[in-house]
C-alpha cells in the first residue's frame, strides 16, 4: 500500500471524494435552496432577480456533482456500481429533477407569458424541492448503511429507503438548503426583496435549527452506534462543537444585517456536518449493517494503486485551474443583482 | 422483455438525444471564436450581433447538453453495474479527467459569456468564448478515448476471474493513445464543427430567403460556408484512417459494415443496398473488390468474412450496422458536394442568387445530425456482441440487481421528459430564430433596469 505524508493513497482519494461532495453541497446548496424557496417570493420582479442572482453560476456550481461522479466511478468502482444500482427509483427521480432544474431556470425567461412564467416558477421549485429531498434521502441510507450480499449487492426493495432516519436526514438537508439559499439570496438583494429576504432567512434559520435537533435525538436514541467514533475519541468533539458554534452564529449574523459571515457560517456547517459523516462511516463507504463482512470499504471499492495514484495527479494538477477559474466568475458577478437585457 | 435489450435502448435513446446538442455546441463555439475574432479585429458592429445572437442559440442548447449529459454519467452505475465494476479502473480516470478539465472550464466561463457583457473588457469576454470553445472541445476528448479504448483496449491487464474479473490500468498513456483514440476523436470533432457549421448556415439561408436581416446573414453565411467546406473536407480523411483502423482491430465490424461473408474472395464495396444475415447474402449496387482495394490496395485481395467469427463472437444486426454506416459515407459525400459547390458560386461571386440552393441549404442542418447519430450507431452496434471489444460481452456487462421493471418505469420516465424537452427545444429555437439578430447590444447605455421600456423589450 502506497502512502504520501503517512496516509494511503485510497484515504487521500476519500479526503478528494469527500471535499468534492462538501463543495457540491455547499455551492449547489444555495441554488436548490433559492429553488426551494422560489415560491415563498410573490412579485415577477423578485422572482426574477432571485433566479438572476444564480444565474451565472449555477451551471459551474451543479459541475461538483459531475465530478463528483466521476471520483466515486474512477477510484472507488465497487461502490460506484453498488450505490447506484441500489439506488435505482431514489436516483432516477433525482437525475430527473436536476433536468427539470436546469430547463426551469432556462426556459422560465424566454417567454413572455404570464401562465409560461408560472409553470416554470412551479417547475423550478418542485424540482429543486425533490433534488435535495433525494440527497438527503441518499445520504441517510448511506450512513445507517444497506443490506448488501457477498457480491456486494443490495438486496433490499426501494420501499426500504423510506424508514425514519433517512426521512429525518432529507428534511433536514432541504432545511439546510433553505437557509443557505435564503442567506444568499439575502447577500445578492436589495431594497423590498432584501427586507423580504432577511425575514425568510430569519425562518428558514428556525426550520432548519428545528429539524437538526430532531434528527440528531433521533440518531442518539435509536442509533446509538452512529456515535461510536466520538464516543472512542473525545478529541474530535472539538468538530460538532464547532459545528453548534457555527450554527449559533447563523442568526446572530442575520440579526446584524452581516449576510457575508451568516453565508461564510451555513457553508462552514455544511462541511462539518458532512466531515462529521465521514469520519462515522470511514472505513465504509457503503457499510451493511447485517452482514458487516459484506460492506464496500475504501479498500475493497477501489481502483488498483497505479489508478488511485493517476487520479490524486489529475486532482493536483485540476484542482488549482478549477479554483482559479471559478474565484474569476464569483469576482465577476459579486454584489448585488443587475439586470439587464442579456439576463434571464 | 428482457434486461438486456431494456438497458440497451435505455442507453441508446438518452445517448442519441443527448448526442444532438454537444457536437452543436462545439461547433457553434468554433463559430462564436471566429465572430467574435472579427469583431475585435474590425470592430463592425455586425459581427458583434451576431456573436450576441449565436450566445442565446449557444445557452439553450448548452443547458440541454447539460441536462441530459448527468444522466449518462449515473447511467453506467444504475443499469450497467458490472460494467462499471470491470472498467471502473480505467474508464473512471478518463471520466473524472473530463469533469474537472473540461467541464468546469465550460460551465464557468459560459457564465462570463452570456452575463458579462457589461461586467468584463471585451478582450476578456472573447478569451471567455475561447475557453467555452476549449471546455467543449475537451469534453469531447475524455469520453472518446473511454470509448475508443472499449473498441480497442490498450495498456491494462485482466485481474481476477468470472465475476470479479476486472481491467486494471498498467500504462496510462498506452490506455490513453489506444490504437483508436485519435482516429476517432478528430473523426467526432469535425463531425460536431459540422453540426454547428450547418446550423449556422440554415439559420442564414433561411433569412437570405425571407429577405431578412440581410446584412448580419450574409456574412454570417460566408464565415459558417468556408468552416463547412474545410472540415467537410477533412472529414474524408479522418473517416478514412477510422475505417482503416476497424479493419485492423475489429474485423468483424468491417465486414458487417459492408455486408461481407466469405472470407476466401474479394470484398465489394456497395453503394447502397440490403443484407440478407439468414442467408448471409448482401445485394446492392456495388464496387466488385472495392473494399479490398480500401484495404489492401488491391481489388482481388481477401478480406476475413462474417462467417469466420463464431455465431456469438459477431454483429447479429447486420443489416442494421450496413444500413447506418452507408447513411454516414451518403451524408459525408452529399455535405462535401454541397459545400464544394457553394464555395465555387461564392468564388464566382454569385453565391445568394440561386433560391433553390438556399432551400436546400435551410434543410441542411439536418445533415450532419442524421450523419452523427448514424456514426455512432454504426460504431456501437458494429461492436457487438462485446461491450469492451474481445473482453466483455454486454450481456454480462448488466446490473444483476436491476429488474426490468425498474427499467422499463425509468425508460417511460424519460422517453415523456424528453419528448417534452425536445418540442420545448425546437418551439424555443423557432422563436429565437423568428425574432432574429436584433435588438441584441443597441442598448448599452440602458442602465435602468426596472424601468417600463427594459421590462417591454426584455419580454420580446
Amino acid at each position: 500500500m502506497h502512502t504520501f505524508l503517512g496516509i494511503d493513497y485510497n484515504q487521500w482519494w476519500f479526503l478528494v471524494f469527500g471535499a468534492v461532495i462538501s463543495g457540491y453541497a455547499i455551492l449547489d446548496g444555495f441554488d436548490l435552496g433559492a429553488g426551494a424557496l422560489h415560491l415563498f417570493l410573490n412579485k415577477e420582479q423578485s422572482r426574477r432577480i432571485a433566479i438572476n442572482a444564480i444565474g451565472p453560476i449555477w451551471d459551474g456550481n451543479e459541475v461538483w456533482l459531475v465530478i463528483g461522479g466521476g471520483a466515486l466511478f474512477a477510484g472507488f468502482p465497487v461502490a460506484y456500481a453498488a450505490i447506484f444500482s441500489a439506488f435505482y427509483i431514489p436516483f432516477m427521480v433525482f437525475l430527473i429533477g436536476l433536468i427539470w432544474r436546469g430547463v426551469a431556470i432556462e426556459f422560465r425567461s424566454k417567454e413572455p407569458m404570464l401562465w409560461w412564467r408560472k409553470t416554470w416558477d412551479i417547475v423550478y421549485c418542485v424540482s429543486s424541492t425533490i433534488i435535495s429531498l433525494s440527497l438527503g434521502l441518499m445520504l441517510g441510507n448511506v450512513v445507517e448503511g444497506l443490506p448488501l450480499n457477498k457480491d456486494m449487492e443490495f438486496t433490499g426493495d426501494w420501499l426500504y429507503f423510506f424508514n425514519p432516519f433517512a426521512i429525518f436526514v432529507a428534511i433536514t438537508t432541504l432545511a439546510l438548503f433553505m437557509m443557505h439559499g435564503a442567506i444568499f439570496l439575502t447577500m445578492k438583494t436589495e431594497n423590498r426583496l432584501y427586507v423580504k429576504m432577511h425575514l425568510l432567512s430569519n425562518n428558514f434559520t428556525i426550520f432548519f435549527v428545528v429539524s437538526f435537533v430532531i434528527t440528531t435525538l433521533y440518531t442518539l436514541l435509536y442509533i446509538p452506534h452512529l456515535s461510536d467514533f466520538f464516543k472512542a475519541r473525545p478529541g474530535y468533539f472539538i468538530i460538532p462543537l464547532l459545528m453548534t458554534l457555527c450554527i449559533a452564529n447563523i442568526p446572530r449574523q442575520i440579526k446584524k444585517g452581516k449576510y457575508r459571515y451568516a453565508f461564510i457560517s451555513s457553508a462552514v456547517t455544511i462541511a462539518l456536518l458532512l466531515i462529521m459523516v465521514a469520519l462515522e462511516v470511514f472505513p465504509y463507504l457503503l457499510y451493511s449493517p447485517q452482514q458487516p463482512n459484506h460492506s464496500i470499504t475504501v479498500y475493497n471499492g477501489a481502483s488498483s494503486q497505479q489508478t488511485v495514484k493517476i487520479l490524486l495527479i489529475i486532482a493536483l494538477i485540476g484542482t488549482p485551474l478549477v479554483a482559479t477559474y471559478t474565484t474569476f466568475v464569483f469576482w465577476t458577478f459579486k454584489g448585488k443583482v443587475k439586470l439587464d437585457e442579456m439576463s434571464y | 422483455m428482457d434486461v438486456e435489450i431494456l438497458a440497451r435502448i435505455q442507453f441508446a435513446f438518452t445517448i442519441a438525444f443527448h448526442y444532438i446538442y454537444p457536437p452543436l455546441s462545439i461547433g457553434l463555439g468554433l463559430v462564436l471564436v471566429i465572430m467574435e475574432g472579427l469583431y475585435l479585429k474590425t470592430g463592425n458592429k455586425i459581427y458583434e450581433q451576431a456573436v450576441r445572437f449565436w450566445i442565446r442559440i449557444f445557452a439553450l442548447i448548452f443547458g440541454i447538453g447539460v441536462a441530459t449529459g448527468i444522466i449518462m454519467e449515473f447511467e453506467f452505475g444504475t443499469n450497467w453495474a458490472t460494467y462499471s465494476k470491470y472498467v471502473g479502473d480505467i474508464f473512471g480516470s478518463a471520466l473524472a479527467a473530463e469533469g474537472i478539465f473540461a467541464f468546469a472550464l465550460e460551465s464557468g466561463f459560459l457564465g462570463v459569456l452570456i452575463f458579462g457583457w457589461k461586467r468584463v473588457s471585451p478582450r476578456v469576454h472573447f478569451f471567455a468564448t475561447i475557453m467555452v470553445f476549449f471546455g467543449s472541445l475537451f469534453s469531447a476528448v475524455w469520453i472518446v478515448v473511454a470509448n475508443s479504448w472499449q473498441q480497442t483496449p490498450a495498456g491494462y491487464h485482466i485481474v481476477g476471474e468470472g465475476l470479479n474479473a476486472r481491467a486494471e490500468i498498467t500504462d496510462f498513456w498506452a490506455m490513453v493513445f489506444n490504437p483508436s483514440s485519435v482516429d476517432r476523436l478528430l473523426h467526432v470533432w469535425i463531425a460536431a464543427i459540422l453540426a454547428g457549421a450547418f446550423l449556422v448556415l440554415s439559420v442564414n439561408a433561411w433569412y437570405i430567403l425571407h429577405k431578412k436581416h440581410l446584412e448580419i446573414a450574409r456574412p454570417s453565411f460566408k464565415i459558417a460556408l468556408a468552416v463547412a467546406t474545410v472540415f467537410s473536407l477533412l472529414q474524408l480523411f479522418t473517416g478514412h484512417r477510422s475505417a482503416d483502423g476497424v479493419s485492423k482491430y475489429q474485423p468483424a465490424k468491417l465486414a458487417a459494415m459492408e455486408g461481407h461473408y466469405d472470407s476466401s474472395s474479394r470484398a465489394d464495396m456497395y453503394l447502397f443496398g440490403y443484407v440478407d444475415n439468414r442467408n448471409g447474402r448482401t445485394t446492392g449496387l456495388k464496387i466488385p473488390g472495392g473494399l479490398s482495394f480500401l484495404v489492401h490496395g488491391d481489388f482481388n485481395a481477401p478480406i476475413r468474412g462474417l462467417r469466420s467469427f463464431k455465431p456469438d463472437e459477431r454483429p447479429s444486426q447486420v443489416n442494421s450496422v450496413f444500413q447506418f454506416y452507408h447513411l454516414m459515407v451518403a451524408i459525408g459525400t452529399a455535405m462535401i458536394a454541397l459545400t464544394l459547390f457553394g464555395t465555387w458560386l461564392w468564388w464566382k461571386g454569385k453565391l445568394f442568387d440561386k433560391r433553390w440552393l438556399m432551400w436546400i441549404f435551410a434543410f441542411s442542418v439536418l445533415l450532419p445530425q442524421i450523419g452523427n447519430q448514424a456514426g455512432w450507431f454504426t460504431a456501437e452496434m458494429g461492436r457487438q456482441p462485446w461491450i469492451v471489444y474481445g473482453l466483455l460481452k454486454t450481456s454480462d456487462g448488466l446490473s444483476k440487481i436491476v429488474t426490468a421493471n425498474q427499467i422499463i418505469f425509468s425508460l417511460i420516465l424519460f422517453t415523456l421528459v424528453y419528448i417534452v424537452l425536445f418540442a420545448l427545444f425546437l418551439f424555443l429555437m423557432n422563436r429565437k430564430i423568428q425574432h432574429g439578430p436584433v435588438d441584441y447590444g443597441k442598448h448599452e447605455e440602458d442602465k435602468d433596469e426596472h424601468s417600463e421600456s427594459t421590462r417591454a423589450r426584455w419580454a420580446q
